[in-house]
């Protein structure tokens, strides 16, 4: 993936820095400094600019190393390569005393990164007339006494500030100004900066307009810090950065030039995916951009021979064969040929069970194996412990089998969902953890009570909903309370490090870590139980925790938010000027009884299936996946199996109902009417609306609310809403595989669930684009452009970013008679059971889009808890993790 | 007349005509045939190490045969004329243990110039100017002196800065109009000049024009430390000189399309002092006063010069014929500078060109 000379000639004017001799950026460089092998790390100068850099930044700043002397050195060197010497240096180092010296190793004009005003303006203007009299320009860095601008606002003010006093008070030359904006990574999972580079661009848009003479550069990579160890997509991720920012105006960036992929040529999925995240176009960006981050991933293939060979080797080998390959077949022959052979049927299980476990255990965190291959060796694992489990009994002595620790695992009260938390359960099975797994919407006393009970040595909690995490911290308090010091683990979709370092580290003062997903839980627990390491680790993670908590707390501090007034002062654009709001060709209520599964299963997005077990990449193409295709085929063959039995055993039922309704904007409010006359009001939807502060030219802050046109308009509008379900029948099913010791199918026979109610409202959401609302009559979408949302009109959904409040669910569930409708209950944290569902609003305007509302003030939320009806305490609950400030008495 | 009024009077002339820099210096003290006793004089008379060939240490035992050449220029027409200062400076005086004297030789240098200049004013009224001349020792600070190390370096920026600031000081004492840092074969030594000049200006609290003349080694154009004549120019430009320019290299036929090179890109002043032809096989130049002229003459009407003058080889009778040609002839028309990052290897990269 190299760029063509054709696609380079478009970015003529850009220019690319090296940053392969730069030690903070390139292992390999650092490691060859560090070893004094100056030769070769010349020859990685070389290298780059062979590749098409026409600046090289060379960077020495490492603790062990004397900046001062290796700056010179390596300078000195380099001087001596006129293929290398012929591009200008740009000396690149957090020490001034280091710049200076590779000042004066530099012939040519060379370029000063950085300066900034972050130590005052006479430290800044002092360097600045050394900057000059070295003759060299200079990069200055949009950062301040006050710290590092995040906002488009806060960058340009810096910079024009900067730019005053340098061009005005010491005569610096503004063409050799070179302002770096701070480009900071996206896609870290936080909600404040999915729209960094979105600031960035403006930021560099408003100096270049206002700023004569100056010119915008930027370490490009920090972009994708958030997908280190991925180089393909973090190179897509630059790729499209550079693709954006220097349309809005950047000169020059430090890129590897070697890797920089041309935009048009990255696959378009990619690209895509990277582009909701660059240019923050969708709230599920983030997700939707690591779905398919591992398919990019470049690793070298890897096959494996099955042959039946293996049973012509010992009973011991043969056991782990079958575990390793999940094979069940002979597993109860070959463990009957060991018991009898073994003394204790106990020591079987010890033993050669053990030992094959431990193997898949070392293979999955090799990344030779993945989870639905460790899936079935567990399910291979439990039938031979099923089978041992008689022999055992009639000897058992209390903990005759040591386990390597005991854990508890719930999904908190309030939440249903444990695809998740049955994974960990299994892989922490796995690697001979016990595992008391209490199911979901477990109440915090009988978490805590059971772990007392069973002695547990670690506590782990999961869930999906965003109200689950406010139940996490209520947990964390009450282990706090009641005196627990056992590691707690966090877990679940929506949780993340920084909510666990900001909401719930501060409620508990025992060992707390946030594990991202299964593969990761086995070390974390191994970790937390080892005499060795535990308290260095526990250690670390806390004070790690802190620091994203301090940081967190800085940045809120210093995040620009309007007033909610101001903020409805400009809302989305939405044009309204001769637009009519088309009229449903069917309103009211349509139902959907026992919808045909048959028509749902070509409408399946796969990619989440895959990514529920743990495998990235985009179906289908991640069956070809050269790692892990084969375990994905593999699972794909047994879903298609089981989606034949759902279907023709009708072991799920499907149900839905969608509504459309008269309704006008009054405020940030909905209101829906019963009929056309639009005089009774059936139900108040409210919506909240973001409160950022971006750059001040183009402030847009939106509401649901914008998209449906104003009461006082006269112009009549309608919104939609709707339910469904693909899961009745479900919890049977997934019990019976259970008692089966078969966590395998019940895992895929959830995950299946889960798709075909999304494949349901996608039908259904298109059934009222053609029909029902019948705005696009005339819609043809393929199921791919149909993932891809290439319609009109969005459906966001109570508890997501959009529409962060789970109590509005509540609403639509009353307006759509959901309950009776579909069978679709809600538990007192607005989770759906069957978990198999969806529901949320239609808006029909052309100009919807999704977004995310991200940090709300008090203002916002005390106007907003009045419209409610709520109390002020009782908003902020259900809206914890969108304040922006910390609520009295929490 | 204060230094501000002959500045002053330097910045007017410069818009009207071409101004006519003298000529070399060492063919003419070659011809006073001068031995070990004349280099000594009483001052010198027991110093440890040889010193004949320090041509700068004259100002010193012979400032009369220093003053005379001086004179001899003035006498030809020459508007400014170079201190005997070339190899003044404790790096390059080294070679004879002189480092003590470099302070001195700088001032008195001066001085001996100044006093000719005032007295060929107070003859016709005409201001002449005093250039004090810096060299680029004889030391580089981006090329090793040791193949099998490139990294090595015998002198530093450090060293070169100090070195330059002693002599800078010493030129303005004794009365330099103008500091011309010249014959530069590597742009870090002239970056150092630079820094120093920078240095001592601040501490002065006034400033003085700087004349930038670097000196190409064959016809690929670059400079001994390798730059383009482009990147030489960019590489000094924060140095806001009064003019840029080339000196010694090349005779002035090979020499003219770096001189139109350089007036291309440069948005200051350009001065040319070419030698009188390439050394010959007896180490002699052969290029005539009327042969120069008419180079020079020609670069002029071509609208490339502002400041022209000659180097080695050259003779008051050059200086002459110069003067002569150059009367009437317009001076190059100074480009408006175009404000665009430029920035310098061994080659430029412009950045967001307009």
């Amino acid at each position: 993936m190299t760029a063509s000379p054709e696609a380079n000639q478009q970015r003529a004017t850009f220019v690319n820095i090296g940053e392969r001799t730069n030690i903070t950026g390139s292992a390999r460089f650092r490691r060859l400094i560090l070893a004094g092998d100056y030769a070769t790390a010349v020859e990685v100068a070389r290298q780059q600019v062979e590749a098409g850099a026409q600046v090289i930044d060379v960077n020495m700043d490492e603790a062990m190393l004397d900046g001062e002397a290796a700056m010179a050195r390596f300078l000195h060197l380099i001087a001596a390569e006129p293929d290398i010497a012929r591009v200008p240096i740009m000396i690149d180092s957090s020490k001034w005393s280091v710049i200076e010296a590779g000042l004066r190793c530099v012939q040519g004009k060379a370029i000063v990164n950085s300066i900034s005003m972050k130590d005052g303006e006479e430290a800044f203007l002092d360097r600045a007339r050394l900057v000059r009299r070295y003759g060299a320009a200079a990069v200055v860095m949009a950062f301040d006494e006050a710290g590092q601008a995040d906002t488009a606002e806060r960058k340009f003010a810096i910079c024009e500030r900067s730019y005053r006093l340098l061009t005005e008070q010491i005569g610096f030359p503004p063409e050799d100004i070179i302002f770096d904006p701070n480009i900071f990574a996206v896609a870290t999972g936080i909600e404040e900066h999915s729209n960094y580079a979105l600031e960035f661009f403006a930021a560099t848009a408003r100096i270049k307009a206002e700023l004569p003479g100056a010119k915008v550069s930027g370490g490009v990579s920090n972009v994708s810090f958030a997908f280190r160890g991925n180089d393909a997509v973090r190179e897509a991720m630059h790729a499209v950065f550079l693709y954006h920012a220097i349309s809005a105006g950047m000169d020059m960036g430090i890129v590897n030039a070697g890797t920089l992929p041309v935009y048009d040529e990255i696959a378009e999925d990619l690209r895509v995916r990277v582009e909701d995240v660059i240019l923050n176009r969708r709230p599920d960006g983030t997700e939707r951009l690591i779905e398919v981050a591992d398919r990019y991933r470049r690793n070298p293939g890897e096959a494996e021979v099955v042959t039946m060979e293996w049973r012509n080797q010992g009973a011991s080998e043969r056991i782990t064969y079958g575990l390793v390959h999940g094979l069940d077949e002979f597993i109860v022959d070959d463990v009957e040929e060991v018991r009898r052979q073994i003394a204790q049927p106990i020591d079987v299980i010890e033993g050669p069970l053990m030992d094959g476990m431990n193997v898949v255990g070392d293979l999955f965190g090799a990344g030779k194996m993945f989870l639905p291959q460790v899936v079935k060796s567990a399910r291979v694992m439990k039938k031979a412990v099923a089978y041992l489990e008689p022999y055992i009994e009639a000897l058992r002595a209390e903990g005759a089998r040591s386990s390597n620790g005991r854990i508890v695992l719930a999904t908190v009260k309030g939440d249903v969902h444990d695809i998740g938390k049955n994974i960990v359960g299994i892989v922490l099975q796995c690697n001979n953890y016990e595992v008391i797994d209490l199911g979901v919407m477990v109440p915090a006393q009988r978490i805590l009570d059971t772990a007392r009970e069973v002695e547990a040595d670690v506590i782990g909690l999961s869930g999906l909903i965003t109200p689950s995490l406010e139940e996490m911290a209520y947990v964390a308090s009450e282990m706090e309370r009641q005196g627990f010091r056992l590691p707690l683990l966090i877990g679940g979709a929506t949780t993340s490090r920084a909510h666990t370092a900001v909401k719930i580290a501060p409620n508990y003062s025992g060992p707390l870590v946030y594990v991202p997903d299964a593969s990761r839980a086995v070390s974390v627990v191994s970790t937390l139980l080892s005499e060795a390491h535990f308290e260095a680790f526990a250690a670390a993670t806390r004070a790690e925790y802190d620091g994203i908590r301090e940081e967190h707390l800085s940045r809120e501090g210093a995040a620009n938010r309007f007033p909610i007034a101001e903020a409805r002062a400009h809302p989305a654009p939405v044009r309204w000027e001769g637009y009519t709001p088309p009229p449903p060709q069917s309103p009211g209520l349509t139902m959907y009884r026992d919808y045909p599964m048959a028509d749902l299963v070509e409408w399946i997005d796969w990619t989440p299936f895959f990514q529920a077990w743990e495998i990235a990449g985009t179906f289908p193409k991640l069956l070809d996946d050269p790692k892990v295709g084969e375990t994905a085929r593999a699972l794909y063959e047994d879903a298609q199996a089981m989606l034949r039995r759902i279907v023709d055993e009708r072991w799920l039922r499907a149900s839905a109902v969608a509504g459309l309704w008269p309704a006008s904007r009054v405020g940030d409010d909905i209101e829906v009417y019963t009929d056309e006359s639009r005089t009774t009001v059936a139900a108040t939807i409210h919506t909240l609306r973001q409160q950022t502060s971006r750059d001040r030219g183009r402030a847009e802050n939106y509401a649901l609310a914008d998209f449906v046109a104003a009461k006082e308009s006269g112009v009549p509008d309608y919104l939609g809403g709707f339910a469904v379900t693909a899961g009745h029948g479900l919890d049977e099913r997934v019990a019976a595989y259970k008692a089966a010791n078969d966590d395998y199918s019940a895992i895929i026979l959830e995950a299946l669930a889960d798709r075909l109610a999304e494949a349901l409202a996608e039908r259904i959401h298109e059934r009222v684009r053609k029909d029902l609302w019948g705005y696009s009559p005339d819609e043809a979408l393929e199921n791919t452009a149909l993932i891809a949302e290439q319609y009109r009109g969005i459906r966001p959904a109570p508890g997501y970013p959009a529409c962060p409040d789970h109590t509005e669910k509540g609403i639509l569930f009353e307006l759509l008679s959901a309950e009776a409708n579909t069978g679709i209950t809600l538990t007192d944290s607005f989770a759906m059971h069957p978990t198999a569902a969806v529901s949320g609003f239609y808006f029909s305007h052309p100009d919807t889009r999704y977004f995310g509302v991200g940090r709300i003030e008090r203002d916002q939320v005390e106007d907003y808890a009045r419209r409610k009806g709520m109390t002020l305490p009782e908003a902020e609950r259900w809206l914890a993790s969108n304040l922006a400030y910390t609520p009295v008495g929490a | 007349m204060t230094r501000t009024e002959r500045l002053q009077a330097l910045h007017a002339a410069m818009r009207e005509r071409i101004v006519v820099l003298d000529g070399a210096w060492g063919s003419l003290i070659q011809g006073y045939q001068l031995t070990e006793p004349d280099f000594r004089g009483e001052r010198f008379r027991e110093w440890p190490v040889d010193l004949k060939g320090d041509n700068d240490l004259l100002i010193l035992t012979r400032a009369d045969i220093v003053r005379e050449i001086h004179d001899s220029y003035l006498e030809a027409g020459a508007d400014i004329t170079s201190t005997n200062t070339f190899t003044s400076n404790r790096i390059a005086q080294a070679d004879y243990r002189l480092e003590a004297f470099a302070a001195e030789l700088n001032r008195e240098g001066a001085r001996i110039a100044r006093e000719a200049c005032d007295a060929a004013t107070a003859r016709d009224g005409q201001p002449r100017w005093v250039a004090g001349a810096i060299g680029p020792t004889n030391r580089t600070a981006s090329m090793s002196p040791n193949v099998d190390d490139p990294g090595a370096r015998n002198v530093t920026f450090e060293d070169l800065r100090i070195a330059y600031t002693e002599a800078i000081h010493g030129l303005i004492e004794g009365g330099t109009d103008i500091l011309l840092i010249e014959t530069i074969t590597d742009t870090l030594n002239a970056k150092a000049a630079i820094f120093a000049a920078e240095e001592v200006f601040e501490a002065i609290g006034d400033r003085l024009p700087i004349v930038i003349s670097g000196t190409i080694v064959d016809r690929s154009g670059r400079t001994l430390s390798g730059q383009t004549l482009e990147a030489f120019w960019t590489s000094v430009r924060h140095a806001q000189p009064l003019a840029i320019g080339l000196n010694c290299s090349l005779g002035p036929e090979d020499l003219r399309q770096y001189v139109a090179e350089l007036s291309r890109v440069a948005d200051v002043a350009v001065s040319v002092y070419p030698n009188a032809g390439l050394p010959n096989q007896f180490g002699g130049y052969d290029e005539t006063p009327e042969q120069m002229a008419g180079s020079l003459g020609a670069w002029a009407r071509e609208g490339l010069v502002n400041i022209v003058g000659s180097c080695c080889g050259s003779t008051p009778e050059h200086t002459r014929a110069i003067v002569k040609t150059m009367r009437g002839l317009p001076p190059r028309a100074i480009p408006e500078h175009r404000p665009v990052m430029t920035l310098a290897g061994l080659e430029t990269v412009a950045i967001g060109a307009i």
